[in-house]
């Protein structure tokens, strides 16, 4: 039985020398079949166990992670959530997103410590802050809040920034998302993993696809694993990075490449940055985590990679036009590197639903974002393995649009050119 | 960092060059007979290998020439480096850079 988290549980456990805490989740061993397979426990994968389970009530369901859940992309981000997006398929689907963080801790019961501290993207030119109103319009259009702010308010707001005529930088305004923020990555990942647990999904870790069976007709009958054969006609695959290799384990091709994306973590510093903070003439955004941490990300690097480490150009640009642009912080040091390999699509979105192989079904190519839909990834993919059509929101991001040329092509929305 | 011998100029940091992706692409043809889908899967599909990987380089802040390079995607272990018109190297062409 599920151990339920309050204020009297905490209470409770420290008049017990925290001795009473159950794991959150079992380590099952595989079961021969399952109705459903969801390839990759990270936050994708695990969400959409979790909402198999909850909104279509299938349980024999098993995600299958080749390390230990969290520990790709989930565990490498910058945890940035927003839906600042242009097109009217993109906000409707991220802000679908950041709708369901909104409410995710009470619904998993598990604190996934979404802070609402609001984005702003620097417009470094006048031809910036036009671009920027036009965003806002398009954004309060979709139903998205959106805000202007003057050089003095962002002057007042994050009083570190180099604001002076002769910056490398000027600033000339932003654009601001309050509704934007951050969340706690690994809570995110933990509280979907212990919430499809408890509705019986099986989490089984350290367990590698490393083959697909087919039938005379092509469709999907399982997986071979490293720890042996589980038969299936269903399966899901969220795992970002890695796609294109499980796609050349089923026949077929994706439009992805994948990049490195690197990410830097500084020492503990008292509170300096209340908000997300985006320059995209340098493709750097920042975050001050609650321990006091600089949360800082770049651009890709330079060239397709699997090496999870990155390169060191890109550390210097990034980190070049972070002592740049917040000359108190040239002196701080950082404690920690890092590198995800992202799938990076021409259009930058998604690809979400049937693939070209019977029973096999895509959640992927979220290139440098997908921590800030988990929530709606997770959503649709299941939508789409629980009744085999399309999640309406899901419909404009098929893999057809490479066909049919309706591509949304969203690296504007980003700021970053990915 | 990689260092990178364009065929022209010699090794240079990484930092000159410009990676181009996949390279050795065949434009499918005559125009007329190409379905959308043949036509989707040039424009879009990739190989995406996780180990070797022919890709395009552009000197962009050299001799702005292009050439091809042989390259691991997860050691980033160079292979080979040859011209453009030139047949891609055999996969265990210990080929140095030229």
């Amino acid at each position: 039985m599920k151990m339920r988290y309050s204020a009297w549980t905490v209470f409770k456990q420290g008049l017990g020398g925290q001795r009473g805490w159950k794991p959150a989740w079992r380590s099952p061993d595989p079961k021969p079949d399952y109705e459903v397979v969801v390839i990759g426990g990270g936050g994708h994968g695990l969400a959409t166990a979790y909402y198999l389970a909850r909104t279509y009530g299938i349980r024999r369901v098993a995600v299958l992670e080749k390390g230990w859940i969290g520990g790709g992309n989930s565990g490498r981000n910058t945890t940035a959530i927003r839906s600042n997006y242009y097109y009217r398929a993109s906000a409707r689907m991220y802000e679908h997103s950041l709708k369901l963080y909104e409410r995710l801790s009470k619904e998993l019961n598990y604190n996934v410590m979404f802070s609402q501290r609001g984005m702003i993207s620097l417009a470094h030119s006048p031809h910036d802050v036009e671009l920027a109103h036009r965003q806002a319009g398009a954004m309060r259009l979709n139903g998205v809040d959106a805000d202007f702010l003057t050089p003095a308010e962002i002057a007042r707001r994050v009083p570190i920034l180099d604001m002076s005529p002769e910056a490398r930088f000027p600033v000339f305004g932003g654009l601001l998302q309050k509704r934007a923020g951050t969340a706690r990555h690994d809570a995110v990942v933990w509280g979907y993993a212990r919430a499809a647990d408890a509705l019986g999904v099986d989490i089984i870790q350290n367990c590698e696809v490393t083959g697909f069976r087919r039938g005379a007709d092509g469709a999907v009958t399982g997986v071979e694993t490293s720890r042996g054969p589980i038969a299936t006609t269903r399966i899901g695959v969220a795992v970002a990075g890695h796609s294109s290799r499980l796609a050349e384990m089923a026949g077929f091709r994706l439009p992805i490449t994948s990049y490195a994306l690197q990410a830097f973590v500084s020492e503990p510093l008292k509170p300096v940055l209340d908000t997300v903070i985006l320059s995209p003439a340098t493709g750097v955004y920042m975050s001050q985590s609650d321990k006091g941490g600089l949360v800082i990300g770049g651009g890709l690097d330079l060239y397709p990679s699997y090496a999870q480490r990155g390169n060191m150009p890109v550390i210097r640009n990034v980190l070049g036009a972070v002592a740049a642009q917040y000359p108190a912080l040239g002196r701080v040091r950082l404690l920690r590197q890092w590198a995800g390999i992202v799938d990076v699509v021409p259009d930058s979105s998604p690809i979400i639903g049937a693939s070209p192989v019977p029973g096999l079904f895509l959640d992927c190519g979220w290139g440098t974002g997908g921590f800030k839909a988990i929530p709606v990834g997770g959503t649709m993919l299941a939508h789409q393995l629980a009744t085999l059509t399309p999640h309406e929101l899901a419909e404009p991001f098929s893999l057809e649009r490479f066909t049919t040329g309706a591509l949304i092509d969203e690296a504007a929305g980003s700021g970053i050119a990915h | 960092m990689l260092q990178i011998s364009c065929p022209w100029c010699g090794p240079r940091d990484e930092i000159e060059f410009r990676c181009g992706g996949q390279s050795h692409i065949i434009r499918p043809g005559p125009p007329e007979e190409i379905d959308d889908a043949t036509w989707g899967r040039y424009l879009s599909e990739k190989t995406n290998p996780r180990g070797d990987h022919l890709e395009r380089w552009l000197h962009a802040a050299g001799c702005r020439r292009w050439f091809n390079v042989a390259r691991d995607t997860a050691t980033h272990r160079i292979r080979a480096v040859y011209h453009m018109i030139e047949a891609a190297p055999a996969i265990d062409d210990e080929g140095s850079a030229r």
